[in-house]
C-alpha cells in the first residue's frame, strides 16, 4: 500500500445553527467521526448526497476550517502545527463555480499569481510573472489572457484559471470540490482531461468531491461514500462499482442514469423521508430509508467492517449477515 | 402540439441576438421530447416563447402554433393565461421564479385550480394533498402551511411538480427539473414523471443537458446548437447513429463506463459557441467542426430526412 499523505483521525465538525425564532440554537454535526486516508498518487473520489458534509471535510483538509475534535495529519504531522504557508505550498483547492470563485476585478495574471504574492514565494516580480505565465501555458491558457478579466473568458477558460491558480504553488495535493459541475459536458471533458494530464505530469494526489458518479468512476482510483457526516463505505473504484455493499451505495449507484436508451428510469426503492441533520435518526442514520433495515439498525450505530475489499459501516456486514 | 418556424430575437448592444432561429416541434399525447444542447443555445427561450412568457425585450415570431386542435398563433395574453397552469404547465429552471416566497405551499397549489376550475377551496385542498402525496411528500397535510424557504431543494422541486400537475395538464414543459438535485432524488422524480405521464397521457417536453437523462426518458430528441435544431430523431436512433458532428462530439465527451478505460482521455469539442448575433450565414458550428468544408461557411442547410425518422442539418446530409 502506498504512503499516506493526508490523514483524518476521528474528525468531527459541529456547527451551531439557529433552530428558528425563539427556539434557540442547536448543534449540527456536519462531519461526525471521519477517519480517512489520502495516499500518495491516488485520486480519491468522495461522493454522497447534498449536505452530507463533503465540502466541510474538504475545507478542513485545506486548513480553511478548524476541526471541532479529532486530528488531521499531513505526512504524520498535525495540520494544526503546520504554517499556512507550508500548507498552501502542499495542498491547494479547485472549487465548483468558476463564476464566483474568481475575483471579477482582478486580471487573470493577478489571480493566478495571488497565492505566490500572498505567501511570498517568488519575491522578484519578474520571476513571479514568469512562473504565472508558464503555469498558464501548461493549462492551455494563451499568454494574451494575462491581462484579461474573468468575465471576458468562457466557463472552461475560467476553470482553467482556477486550475492554474492551484498549480502555481506546485502543490502535491489538490482538493477538487465539484470542479466540473457548473460546466457543459463539452467543457467538462476538457477540464477532466487537463486534471488527468496535470496529475501525471506533476505526480499530484487528488481528493475529488463530485455528484457525478460517471466522472468519479472514470477518474478516481478509490471512492469513499459519505452519508450524514460519516464515511459509510470505502473501496477501490472498480470494486465499488462492480459490487457496492452498503445499501446507500447501492441505491446511489442504481440511480445513475447511464446514456443507454431503453433502460428507463430505475425505481430506487429509497424512502423519501430525508433525515434532518440537526436531529439525525438513532442507530444507523440511514435506517429510515433503508430497504434492508433490521431491528438492531434502529437501536445501535453499526461498527465498521474493514477487510480486503475496503471498509463498510452497516449491520448487514458487521453482524456477519452478509 | 405543433410548432413551426419559431424565432426569438433579442436586441443587444452588439446587435440583434437570434436566440431561437426557426425551430419546429411536434409532440403527440403521451410522448416525451427532450431538448438538449449546451448552455445558451436557446432551450429555455424556446420553452418560454411557447408559454407566452418571454422577457420583455424579446420578439417572437412563428408560422404555425397549434395545440389540441386550437390555433394559438395569434392567441393573446388572455387566452394564453387561460391555458397556462391549466392545459399547459411549466416547471421553470429557476425554482424560485414560480414559487411565491410569501405564500404558503397550500395556497400556491390551490390558486391555479381555483382560478381555472373554480369550485370550493375544500376540493382544491383535497387535490393538493393528493398530489403532494403522489410526488412523494410525506406528512403532506403539515406541509400545506409551510413556506417555500422552509423546504429543502428537493422538496421544493417536488412541490413545483405537484403545482404543475394540479389541473392535469395535457402538456408539461419541464426546464432542467432535476439539475439541482441529488442523483437519487433525480431518479425518483423522473420515475414519477414517467408514471404520471403513462396515467394521464400527458405530453412532456423535457429540457436538459444531461445525456443520461435524455437516453432514459425521451421518446424523441432534438439537439439544439446556437438557436437551431441541428439533429433530431427517435432516442435509440440518435444514440446508436449520432450523425451531426456536434451530436457525435457531445456523446464522445461524456465518460461512459466500459467504453473508455479509467483515466483515458475523453473526447472534446474544441473552441466555444459564437452567439448568433447579427447577420448569419453558413453553419454556426463550422469553426468547431472537424468535418467542415468551404460550403459550410456559405450555404444554409435545411433539416433533411435520413432513415429511421432521423433528421440532420449538415452538409453531410445535403448531397
Ligand atoms: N458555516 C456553516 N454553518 C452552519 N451549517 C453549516 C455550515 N457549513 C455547512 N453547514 C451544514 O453542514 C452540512 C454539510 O454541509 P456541506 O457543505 O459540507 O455539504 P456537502 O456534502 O458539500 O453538500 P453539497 O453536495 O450540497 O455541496 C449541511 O447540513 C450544511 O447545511
Ligand atoms: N432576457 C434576456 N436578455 C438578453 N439575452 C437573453 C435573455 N435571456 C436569454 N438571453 C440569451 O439568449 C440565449 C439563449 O438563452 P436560453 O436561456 O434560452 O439558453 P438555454 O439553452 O436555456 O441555456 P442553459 O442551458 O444555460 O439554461 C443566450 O445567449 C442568453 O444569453
Ligand atoms: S455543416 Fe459543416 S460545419 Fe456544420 S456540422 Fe456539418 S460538417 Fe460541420
Ligand atoms: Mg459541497
Ligand atoms: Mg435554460
Amino acid at each position: 500500500m502506498s504512503e499516506t499523505l493526508l490523514e483524518l483521525v476521528e474528525v468531527h465538525r459541529r456547527f451551531t445553527v439557529s433552530a428558528g425564532l425563539f427556539r434557540g440554537s442547536r448543534t449540527l454535526h456536519a462531519v461526525n467521526g471521519v477517519s480517512l486516508q489520502l495516499r500518495r498518487g491516488e485520486v480519491l473520489g468522495l461522493v454522497g448526497e447534498s449536505g452530507c458534509g463533503k465540502s466541510t471535510l474538504g475545507r478542513m483538509l485545506l486548513g480553511l476550517l478548524a476541526v471541532s475534535s479529532g486530528e488531521i495529519r499531513l505526512e504524520g504531522r498535525p495540520l494544526a502545527a503546520t504554517s499556512t504557508r507550508d500548507l498552501a505550498r502542499r495542498v491547494q483547492p479547485i472549487f465548483q463555480d468558476p463564476y464566483s470563485s474568481l475575483n471579477p476585478r482582478k486580471t487573470v495574471g493577478a489571480i493566478v499569481g495571488l497565492p505566490l504574492a500572498v505567501h511570498g514565494i517568488e519575491a522578484d516580480a519578474g520571476a513571479q510573472r514568469k512562473r504565472v505565465q508558464e503555469t498558464m501555458e501548461r493549462v492551455g491558457l494563451p499568454a494574451r489572457f494575462f491581462h484579461s478579466y474573468p468575465n471576458q473568458l468562457s466557463g472552461g477558460q475560467r476553470q482553467r484559471v482556477a486550475v492554474a491558480r492551484a498549480l502555481v504553488m506546485r502543490p502535491e495535493i489538490i482538493i477538487c470540490d465539484e470542479p466540473t459541475s457548473a460546466l457543459d459536458v463539452s467543457v467538462q471533458s476538457q477540464i477532466l482531461n487537463l486534471l488527468e494530464d496535470m496529475r501525471r505530469e506533476f505526480d499530484l494526489t487528488y481528493l475529488l468531491i463530485s455528484h457525478n458518479l460517471a466522472v468519479v468512476e472514470h477518474i478516481a482510483t478509490r471512492v469513499a461514500v459519505m452519508y450524514l457526516g460519516r464515511i459509510v463505505e470505502e473501496a477501490d473504484t472498480a470494486a465499488l462499482f462492480r459490487a457496492p455493499r452498503h445499501p446507500y451505495t447501492r441505491a446511489l449507484l442504481a440511480s445513475v442514469l447511464t446514456p443507454e436508451p431503453g433502460l428507463g428510469v430505475p425505481d430506487t426503492h429509497l424512502g423519501v423521508s430525508y433525515p434532518n441533520p440537526v436531529d439525525p435518526p438513532p442507530g444507523c442514520t440511514f435506517h429510515p430509508r433503508c430497504g434492508e433495515a433490521m431491528p438492531v439498525c434502529r437501536e445501535r450505530a453499526p461498527t465498521a467492517l474493514a477487510d480486503a475489499r475496503g471498509r463498510v459501516e452497516c449491520h448487514l456486514y458487521a453482524n456477519g449477515v452478509k | 402540439m405543433q410548432v413551426e418556424g419559431l424565432r426569438v430575437d433579442i436586441p443587444t448592444p452588439m446587435g440583434m441576438l437570434h436566440a431561437v432561429r426557426g425551430v419546429d416541434l411536434a409532440l403527440e399525447a403521451g410522448e416525451t421530447l427532450c431538448l438538449v444542447g449546451e448552455s445558451g443555445c436557446g432551450k429555455s427561450l424556446s420553452a418560454l416563447a411557447l408559454m407566452g412568457l418571454l422577457p420583455r425585450a424579446a420578439r417572437r415570431s412563428l408560422s404555425r402554433f397549434s395545440f389540441a386542435g386550437e390555433d394559438l398563433q395569434r392567441a393573446g395574453e388572455r387566452r394564453m393565461g387561460d391555458l397556462r397552469g391549466n392545459r399547459i404547465a411549466m416547471i421553470f429552471q429557476e425554482p424560485m421564479t414560480s414559487l411565491n416566497p410569501s405564500w404558503s405551499i397550500g395556497n400556491q397549489l390551490e390558486e391555479g385550480w381555483l382560478r381555472h376550475r373554480g369550485g370550493s377551496t375544500a376540493l382544491a385542498r383535497e387535490r393538493a394533498l393528493h398530489l403532494l402525496e403522489r410526488v412523494g411528500i410525506t406528512g403532506a397535510t403539515s406541509r400545506l402551511g409551510q413556506y417555500p424557504h422552509q423546504l429543502s431543494g428537493g422538496l421544493r422541486q417536488r412541490v413545483m411538480i405537484a403545482m404543475a400537475l394540479m389541473c392535469e395538464p395535457a402538456l408539461m414543459i419541464a426546464d432542467e427539473p432535476t439539475t439541482a438535485l441529488d442523483v437519487t432524488v433525480q431518479a425518483q422524480i423522473l420515475h414519477l414523471l414517467k408514471e404520471l405521464q403513462r396515467e394521464f397521457g400527458m405530453g412532456l417536453i423535457l429540457i436538459t443537458h444531461d445525456l443520461g437523462i435524455v437516453a432514459r426518458v425521451a421518446d424523441r430528441v432534438a439537439v439544439m446548437y446556437a438557436g437551431e435544431i441541428v439533429e433530431q430523431g427517435p432516442v435509440a436512433r440518435l444514440f446508436s447513429h449520432p450523425s451531426h458532428p456536434y451530436t457525435r462530439g457531445l456523446l464522445d465527451c461524456i465518460p461512459v463506463p466500459g467504453r473508455l478505460a479509467p483515466g483515458e482521455r475523453l473526447g472534446t469539442i474544441p473552441g466555444v459557441v459564437s452567439p448568433p448575433i447579427g447577420a448569419l450565414h453558413g453553419c454556426q458550428f463550422r469553426n468547431r467542426c472537424s468535418e467542415a468544408e468551404d460550403a459550410c461557411a456559405t450555404r444554409a442547410f435545411e433539416l433533411r430526412e435520413l432513415s429511421g425518422g432521423q433528421r440532420l442539418r449538415c452538409r453531410l446530409a445535403a448531397t
